[in-house]
């Protein structure tokens, strides 16, 4: 099974925000970023899934080269390889999910796992937006997963309660707290993630 | 020909949401300001009390039927309102900013070649323009949003924009969705029995880890009871295992706009605080006088919520039972 897992590079949830001279960027002085709190339940859904199922995973990015320490922590915790695609740090949610979608369209990938949101512009759209434009499926806000055969079935939130949902493959999941518990990366998996793959496009 | 802006409307059960009220309400103020013809359209089954959408402004309603829309399918609700958006020629689509919203709104918008801004507390026309304010950084920060092409699709957060009264004349009409895509479907809903979402609750009463202990929380629990509200909790205690995370108020939990927030022991970390803060009034009892909470709140009790808590479920119980 081929598993894409993409992760964004966001600002420590505890930053007081400061908004930057020109009034349309914050102030990025002194702020530390993180991996998108979301996506970590994605990154370890995606080893999850593989390690059940085998195949290769890889780590997807949209960004600059600081975005490879956030990366760096999704191969910690256990994926194959990383990808950065290379982008200027301005693009919207629908930027984003051009490049995802232009990448995902053509790499055969069977699952791509992403967080229901990411915590700096909490669009909730990247998700959906890059499955429609690769004309894959997608299944949003998902708490808990089932993989089977060529299908899967999840359970998405929703007001006071859960939907099932049942797709196809190849499928966007987006993730959501709770559909399991992130490990931390222990010493031998930070010594791997220095040895691992990086590709870089373009 | 006239421009057209669309309300997509939300059922469940086939009953119309109120958020859904609440895009009807916007989207008639906005054609009236800048002369655009309405359509209120609604994926489902069935619907009940469809007229009801005629009370705020938009009389032509269409519901787009088939009777395997009676739950949710994404790439059902996707196609059939896409198709008919293009057909129609629509120029603006409002959603609510719902579960459902949330998750149809981008799938619709690449299909109309639409940018799209979600999740906006604001929608106003200025200069014959449409723009958008919507919080970022969990509401930190606002982001001012114009969507540039022409073809246009926004979401608004529920309970932000006004009921707004306008009566008008009913006109529904069906089209019926013969080859419906149903590659992803809702097979089933389970819900949380009994239980208020403080999504969509307009009173939260929320605990924190100044509750001590898990079996502590039957004292909010009570008085959201009495209150008849739905039941919030800080990160710190979700974490902790004593509540389930679709609870969590703040950052990495939900956004909230209730009328009345009650915070009891919670302190009030800068991620709550950006979950909560838009409550319109908050209440917050804590032991530490210094507590962030403070900040933000309009009423404060310094004190021990095990003492208060019983106390105002009683004196709140004398009131509402007069």
């Amino acid at each position: 099974m081929k598993i894409a897992v993409c992760v964004s590079n966001v600002p420590d949830t505890a930053t007081k925000i400061k908004i930057s001279a020109g009034g349309k960027e914050i102030d990025k002085t002194g702020v530390s970023f993180i991996v998108n709190p979301y996506d970590e339940f994605a990154i370890e859904e995606a080893v999850k899934t593989k390690e059940k199922f085998g195949g290769e995973t890889v780590v997807i990015s949209v960004g600059d080269d600081s975005n490879k320490e956030i990366m760096r922590k999704a191969l910690a915790m256990g994926i194959d390889s990383g990808l950065l695609l290379k982008a200027d740090g301005t693009l919207d949610s629908d930027g984003v999910a051009t490049l995802l979608a232009d990448e995902i369209k053509d790499g055969g990938y069977d699952i791509v796992f992403m967080g229901k949101q990411s915590v700096d512009f909490d669009t909730s759209m990247v998700g959906q937006l890059t499955a429609t434009k690769a004309g894959l499926n997608c299944i949003t806000v998902c708490v808990s997963l089932t993989i089977d055969n060529n299908s899967v079935t999840a359970e998405r939130e929703i007001e006071g309660g859960r939907e099932v949902v049942k797709s196809g493959l190849p499928v966007v999941i987006t993730a959501q707290k709770g559909l399991n518990d992130p490990r931390y990366p222990n010493l031998k998996g930070i010594m791997d993630a220095k040895r691992k793959n990086w590709k870089r496009k373009p | 020909m006239s421009k057209l802006i669309i309300a997509v409307i939300e059922q469940r059960d086939g009953k119309i949401k109120k958020s859904s009220l609440e895009v009807v309400s916007k989207a008639a103020v906005i054609a009236q300001q800048l002369s655009y013809e309405t359509l209120a359209i609604i994926p489902a089954a069935t619907v009940e009390e469809s007229e009801k959408i005629a009370q705020y402004g938009i009389g032509r309603i269409v519901t787009l039927s088939n009777s395997a829309f009676s739950n949710y399918s994404p790439s059902g609700y996707t196609k059939a309102v896409a198709e008919f958006a293009k057909e129609k020629g629509a120029e603006v689509l409002l959603f609510s900013n719902t579960a459902m919203g949330k998750d149809l709104a981008p799938r619709v918008a690449p299909l109309l070649g639409a940018g799209i801004a979600s999740d906006c507390t604001s929608l106003e026309a200025q200069n014959g323009e449409l723009v958008a304010v919507r919080p970022v950084f969990a509401g930190k920060a606002f982001q001012k949003v114009k969507v540039n092409s022409s073809v246009k699709v926004f979401t608004l957060r529920p309970n932000v924009f006004p009921l707004v009264e306008n009566q008008t004349t009913a006109n529904v009409e069906n089209v019926n969705i013969d080859s419906p895509d149903l590659t992803t479907t809702v097979s089933e809903i389970k819900r949380a029995e009994g239980k208020l979402d403080v999504a969509e609750a307009d009173i939260i009463v929320s605990g924190g880890r100044g509750l001590k202990e898990s079996g502590n929380f039957h004292l909010v629990e009570e008085l959201a009871s009495v209150l008849g509200a739905a039941v919030g909790a800080s990160r710190a205690v979700v974490d902790a295992g004593w509540r389930p995370h679709g609870e969590q108020v703040g950052q990495t939990g939900k956004t909230v706009t209730p009328s009345l927030y009650v915070a009891c022991g919670i302190s009030g970390a800068i991620q709550h605080l950006a979950g909560m803060a838009s409550s319109k009034y908050i209440v917050a009892i804590n032991k530490d006088k210094d507590a962030p909470i403070f900040t933000i709140a309009d009423y404060g009790i310094v004190g021990d919520v095990f003492e208060i808590l019983p106390v105002l479920k009683d004196e709140i119980k004398k009131v509402t039972s007069n």
